[in-house]
């Protein structure tokens, strides 16, 4: 009981720590990845 | 006192139950922070008319004087990650990173104070010295840890933490624009206050990864993992002392392998927008150019992610041996995509090339683990980004210097770029023969229990972790 206490809370930490990084830098690479496609038009 | 102690190696002993996911997120809220260093050019202009605000005046500062702030940066960079290796070392992540958020901070907010009194030399001490040193004391900071939590996949946790260092201009970019816009008035130019604003953004978030962060147990192992009882040719079991690692062939032939991949695709990387305009004249205009530029950042950072995780699977002189000889070959083709107006060819090669001037930089610290252990591997990491000040210089005059030389003595701009390709080819060649010669330590190198129970008693491995582990 203790143990999967433990594993849900180490998963929302898993969530909040990757999405702290993975939310700023998906919207970094969505804005270059607009100025990229200026190459193909 | 407490908070000092908090900063300890001993206080960042991961607990039974953490995952070692986390590590890679709170390494990647550092790399991406001292990622901005990439963007900083979008300062330059703003910062050239802080006076006369529509236009610079006679008394504002010159676009020259301020591409220093960069280099001076870049300088700090490597000699801070190379004097400051040992003691982020032995003082553990948490110390390192805290440090380098309060350099990297610290140097935005003197700099927003060196624009508000128009002095360029506080900025100069801002951003390029004191950030500087924020940028090699952080880059370097969880190299060692990652690769302790990851025994099994260490090329994929470095990888991630340096593609990280490739995106930060990605989020900095924009973001500073936008920032600028906010703070800017018909009468002023909002420089200042995006510094401000950026400092303390940036030490949030890397106060966020020190927090976050922590090492391995001793003795800590994956689950399933076994370390392999005979090691493989290139991979060691045993350590090599920080400086003892300066003394061997090995750590020369890696610095010249870092140094020959990044001077041929740094000078490129800085020269992309006009190089494709001038091959290919009518065909690509200079927004097709600034996107050229941006697919070019995109692949620099998944070529960080790709190539050191490959390195797992293949082995890192292996991976090596694929940036040397794909890369001799993609510049040796480059000058023909231009002379048959093939825009699609040149774009595939620097893309691909470019993925492999960002995987040099991710795939080397394991390839120093591989040879020189997990004990002192950040700190041998740190002196061996000299490499990267010095390809910093090579790559940028090869192509600058070459061309201009070209066209000065009549050579179509079209055809400028030819003679520096099959110079960086050559380049490469010589690269594939350095990576050919790296074997294995000599036995007499690695750390011996004597030598490190006297330097523990010398106080150096004070640091709450057996010496050794």
């Amino acid at each position: 009981m203790a143990n999967q206490a433990q594993d849900s809370s180490m998963t929302l930490k898993l969530l909040l720590a990757w999405g702290f990084v993975g939310i700023p830098l998906a919207w970094g690479v969505m804005q270059t990845i607009a100025n990229a496609m200026k190459l193909f038009q | 006192m407490s908070l000092l102690s908090f900063l300890d190696r001993s206080h960042t002993i991961a607990k039974p139950g953490y995952s070692r996911w986390m590590v890679p997120p709170a390494a990647l809220c550092v790399h991406l922070c001292i990622g901005q260093a990439y963007a900083f050019s979008v300062f330059n202009l703003p910062m050239s008319k802080l006076l006369g605000v529509s236009q610079s005046t006679p008394a504002d500062w010159k676009l020259t004087d301020l591409g220093w702030i960069f280099s001076i940066a870049i300088v700090f960079l490597g000699l801070s990650a190379a004097v400051f290796g040992r003691w982020v070392e032995e003082g553990g992540p948490r110390r390192a990173m805290f440090t380098a958020g309060l350099c990297w901070a610290g140097g935005f907010l003197i700099s927003a104070v060196g624009v508000y009194a128009h002095n360029l030399w506080l900025i100069y001490f801002g951003y390029g010295v004191l950030g500087g040193c924020g940028l090699g004391i952080g880059y370097i900071s969880p190299v060692s840890t990652l690769i302790k939590w990851f025994p099994d996949r260490p090329g994929m946790a470095t990888g991630m933490a340096i593609m990280g260092f490739g995106g930060g201009a990605f989020i900095a970019s924009p973001l500073s624009v936008w920032l600028m816009q906010k703070f800017s008035t018909s009468t002023h130019i909002g420089v200042a206050e995006t510094f401000i604003v950026l400092g303390i953004v940036y030490f949030f978030f890397m106060m966020v990864g020190a927090i976050i962060v922590r090492v391995p147990a001793p003795g800590w192992k994956p689950e399933g993992y076994v370390a392999l009882a005979h090691t493989k040719k290139l991979i060691t079991n045993n350590d090599v002392f920080v400086y003892d690692a300066l003394k061997t062939p090995q750590f020369w032939l890696i610095w010249w392998v870092l140094c020959l991949n990044v001077t041929a695709g740094i000078g490129v990387l800085g020269q992309a927008s006009a190089m494709s305009q001038e091959m290919f004249p009518g065909h690509i205009t200079p927004v097709a150019a600034a996107g050229f530029v941006g697919l070019m950042s995109l692949f620099n950072m998944g070529g960080r992610f790709f190539w050191a995780s490959t390195s797992d699977y293949i082995g890192r002189k292996n991976t090596y041996f694929c940036f040397f000889l794909i890369g001799t070959v993609l510049y040796a083709l480059v000058p023909w995509t231009g002379s048959i107006g093939s825009v699609a060819m040149f774009v595939l090669a620097f893309l691909v090339i470019i993925s492999m001037y960002g995987g040099g930089f991710a795939t080397v610290p394991a390839y120093l683990r591989d040879i020189f252990g997990t004990r002192y591997v950040g700190a041998i990491h740190g002196m061996l980004l000299t490499a990267w000040s010095a390809a910093g210089i090579f790559g940028p005059v090869l192509v600058n210097y070459i061309r201009e030389y070209n066209v000065t003595h009549g050579v179509p701009k079209a055809q400028a770029y030819n003679t520096t390709m099959y110079i960086m080819a050559g380049l490469l060649v010589v690269g594939v023969l350095c990576n050919f010669l790296i074997k294995a330590v000599h036995y007499r190198f690695h750390m011996k229990s004597e030598q490190e129970a006297e330097r523990a008693q010398a106080g150096i491995a004070a640091a709450g972790e057996p010496v050794g582990a």
